[in-house]
C-alpha cells in the first residue's frame, strides 16, 4: 500500500478562510475560545477586525451570528460539533433555520475519532439534528480539498448551512482538478462497481476507498459514493444506485438513527425501491474514551467491517 | 438634552392608547394571544417608533435604519399593531392575526412581515441578535442604533446574560435595551418564581449603564432613551418599571391575563375604558 499524504481537514477551512475573505469583505467569522482548534485563528491573524471571539457563549455566539447575517455579513461560525449544535439547537432553529439567516456553522471534532476526550465530545447526533430542521443544508467533506472547496461553495451560496469534520488529520482523497464539478446537493462517483454501492460521508469516505480495493481483489466490484451532502441528498444518485447493483451499504461516523443512512433508507421506502441495505454507523449508544482506531475498530466502523459487510450483502 | 413638548407628548400618549385598542380587538379576534405583557409594552415601543428611531416604513431594508429587536415576542400584537399604524402595512391586516396564510404569524417572524427585524418567540434570543446587528454597525462605521426590548421574567434566560457579557466586552455603545418590568410572569409573581432583584445592580455588574424609569410615562421614556443614545462606550439598559396589562383596569396587575385574550364582555369593557381615555386625551390636544 502507498503511503497516504495526510492533511488536517481543519487547516483547510482555515486556509479557504483567509482566501474567502480576501474576496468578501463582508464575510465575518466568530468561535467560541477554540480558535486555535478550530483553526478560524489563523482568519483572526489576518482579518482581526472581522474575527470576533465570543468567548465560552455558544448560544449568544449563534444569535449573534444571525444578527450579523441580517446585515448582509456572511458569518461562518466554528467551535466542535457538540457544542456547534446540541448545546444550541434552539438558536438555530430560531435564528438561523425559521429565519433562513445566511449564517454557515462549520464545527470540527465530530464523530468518534475525536478519541480520548471521550463521548462528552464525540457528537454522534450533529447530522441528524441539522437534518431535521427545515431550510438547512448539512455537510460533511471527506478530506481536505474537499473542505476547501465546500467551504468556499458555502460563501458562495446564500442560505442556513451546517457542516463538520473530524478532528484528526485525514488522508488525501483529491486533487485540486478531481473536484472542479463539485456542488452541493450533488454526490459524487468516486470509483464505479456494478455489485454494490458503498455511499460514506466525511472521514468514512477513505475507508471505503480501501474497502474498494480489497473487496476487488475477492471478485466484487464495489461502487463508491461521495455523499458530502446529506441534505438536500442527492435522491437521484441513491436511486441510480439502488437500481443499477441493487445493495447498498451507507457508512457515516454518526448515529445509525437520522443521518446518511437514514437519509438513504427513507428515499428507498418512499419511492418502494427493493434494494438490499446495510447502515453503518454507531449503534444507538454513547461510546468512550479511546485511541481513535481502536475505537473505530471496537465500534466496526472501519475498512475492516465494511469489507465484511459488504460481502454479507453480495453473498446473500 | 432634549426637551419635550406637551404636545408631542400628548400625541404619543394618544398614540400608545390607539395601540391598546387594536391589542385588545386582534386578541379578541384571534380568540388567543398575550394581553398582559403587550400591553405593559406599548408605551416605550410607541416613544420608540413614533418620536426616536431613525425609519421609513417605505424603505424597510434601508440599511442605515434603527432597529428594533421584540426579544419578548409574544407580544408581537404590540409590535405589529405599531408598524401598521406606522405604515409598514395596512392596519386592515391586523384584523388577521394568528390565521392561516397571513403575514402576522403568533409570534414575529423577520420575512413574514414588514419591518419586523427578528424571528422571536423562544426567549431569551433577542439581545445575541442586538449584538450582531450592533457589530455589524461598528465595522461598517453605521450610525444605526440597536433596540431590544425583553420581558422581566424573560431574563431569567442564561443566553441574555452571555449576551449582556459580550455587548458589554466589545463596548457596544449603539445598543439600548430595554426590560419591561412588570414583575408578572405566567406563574406568578417574578419574584417568586426566580428572584430577579436587583435587576439595576444586575445590569450595573454586567459592565452596563442603567437607567430605571416609569415604563409608561412617555417624558421619561424620551429622555432615558436620549441618555442611552448619548451614553458612550458602554451598552445601556433602561429598566421599565411597568404594570401588567396597563390601561384595561381588569387587566392590570392579573397575570391571568398573560396569555388569555379577552372574550366579548371583557373586550367592549376595555374598548370602553380606553375610548373613555382617548377621548380625554384627544379634548387636550
Amino acid at each position: 500500500m502507498s503511503k497516504k499524504t495526510m492533511v488536517n481537514p481543519r487547516n483547510a477551512y482555515g486556509k479557504a478562510l483567509i482566501e474567502l475573505g480576501k474576496k468578501h469583505k463582508n464575510l465575518v467569522v466568530l468561535d467560541a475560545d477554540l480558535s486555535k482548534s478550530t483553526k478560524t485563528i489563523m482568519f483572526a491573524k489576518e482579518y482581526p477586525n472581522r474575527f470576533f471571539e465570543m468567548g465560552i457563549a455558544e448560544a449568544n455566539m449563534i444569535s449573534t451570528a444571525a444578527g450579523l447575517a441580517s446585515c448582509g455579513k456572511i458569518p461562518f461560525v466554528s467551535t466542535f460539533a457538540v457544542f456547534a449544535t446540541g448545546r444550541v439547537y434552539d438558536q438555530i432553529r430560531m435564528d438561523v433555520a425559521y429565519s433562513k439567516a445566511n449564517v454557515k456553522i462549520f464545527a470540527t471534532h465530530g464523530g468518534i475519532s475525536v478519541g480520548k476526550d471521550g463521548a462528552s465530545h464525540q457528537m454522534i447526533e450533529d447530522l441528524a439534528l441539522m437534518r431535521v430542521l427545515p431550510n438547512m443544508t448539512v455537510i460533511a467533506p471527506s478530506d481536505a480539498t474537499q473542505t476547501g472547496q465546500i467551504v468556499h461553495l458555502m460563501a458562495e451560496k446564500v442560505g442556513p448551512m451546517y457542516a463538520r469534520v473530524g478532528r484528526a488529520d485525514a488522508p488525501l482523497i483529491y486533487h485540486k482538478d478531481d473536484l472542479k464539478d463539485i456542488k452541493i446537493g450533488e454526490g459524487m462517483i468516486v470509483k464505479d462497481g456494478s455489485d454494490l454501492s458503498i455511499i460514506s460521508c466525511g472521514t468514512m469516505v477513505e475507508p471505503t476507498i480501501e474497502a474498494r480495493s480489497t473487496l476487488k481483489k475477492q471478485g466484487i466490484k464495489a461502487r463508491i459514493i461521495d455523499m458530502h451532502t446529506i441534505k438536500p441528498i442527492d435522491k437521484k444518485l441513491v436511486m441510480k444506485c439502488a437500481k443499477e447493483t441493487g445493495a447498498i451499504i451507507t457508512a457515516e461516523e454518526h448515529s445509525i438513527i437520522g443521518g446518511l443512512g437514514a437519509a438513504v433508507a427513507e428515499i428507498l421506502a418512499d419511492e418502494n425501491i427493493s434494494c438490499k441495505l446495510i447502515r453503518m454507523g454507531i449503534k444507538d449508544i454513547f461510546c468512550e474514551s479511546g485511541d481513535p482506531a481502536t475505537l473505530l475498530e471496537k465500534y466496526e466502523l472501519n475498512e475492516k467491517h465494511i469489507v465484511k459487510n459488504a460481502k454479507k450483502l453480495v453473498k446473500n | 438634552m432634549k426637551n419635550y413638548d406637551e404636545k408631542t407628548i400628548n400625541e404619543l400618549e394618544l398614540t400608545a392608547v390607539k395601540i391598546r385598542k387594536h391589542i385588545i380587538e386582534m386578541l379578541y379576534r384571534a380568540k388567543s394571544g398575550h394581553p398582559g405583557g403587550s400591553l405593559s409594552a406599548v408605551d416605550a415601543i410607541v416613544a420608540l417608533y413614533f418620536a426616536k428611531m431613525k425609519h421609513n416604513p417605505k424603505k424597510p431594508d434601508d440599511p442605515n435604519r434603527d432597529r428594533f429587536i421584540l426579544s419578548k415576542g409574544h407580544a408581537a400584537p404590540a409590535l405589529y399593531s405599531i408598524l401598521a399604524e406606522s405604515g409598514y402595512f395596512p392596519v386592515d391586516e391586523l384584523k388577521k392575526l394568528r390565521e392561516a396564510d397571513c403575514m402576522l404569524q403568533g409570534h414575529p417572524v423577520c420575512y413574514c412581515t414588514p419591518g419586523v427585524e427578528a424571528s422571536t418567540g423562544s426567549l431569551g434570543h433577542g439581545l445575541s441578535f442586538a449584538n450582531g446587528v450592533a457589530l455589524a454597525g461598528k465595522l461598517d462605521n453605521k450610525k444605526y442604533h440597536v433596540y431590544c426590548m425583553m420581558g422581566d421574567g424573560e431574563t431569567g434566560e442564561g443566553q441574555v446574560w452571555e449576551a449582556a457579557a459580550v455587548a458589554s466586552h466589545y463596548k457596544l455603545d449603539n445598543i439600548t435595551a430595554m426590560i419591561d418590568r412588570n414583575f408578572l410572569q405566567i406563574d406568578g409573581n417574578t419574584e417568586d418564581v426566580l428572584r430577579l432583584e436587583s435587576v439595576y445592580r444586575r445590569w450595573r455588574s454586567f459592565g452596563w449603564h442603567a437607567i430605571e424609569i416609569n415604563g409608561h410615562d412617555i417624558k421619561q421614556i424620551l429622555t432615558a432613551l436620549d441618555e442611552a443614545a448619548d451614553h458612550k462606550n458602554q451598552p445601556s439598559m433602561i429598566i421599565l418599571n411597568t404594570v401588567k396589562g396597563k390601561g384595561v383596569s381588569f387587566m392590570e396587575n392579573n397575570v391571568d391575563f398573560h396569555g388569555v385574550p379577552p372574550n366579548e364582555m371583557e373586550r367592549n369593557l376595555a374598548i370602553k375604558e380606553l375610548t373613555l381615555l382617548e377621548k380625554k386625551l384627544e379634548a387636550a390636544l
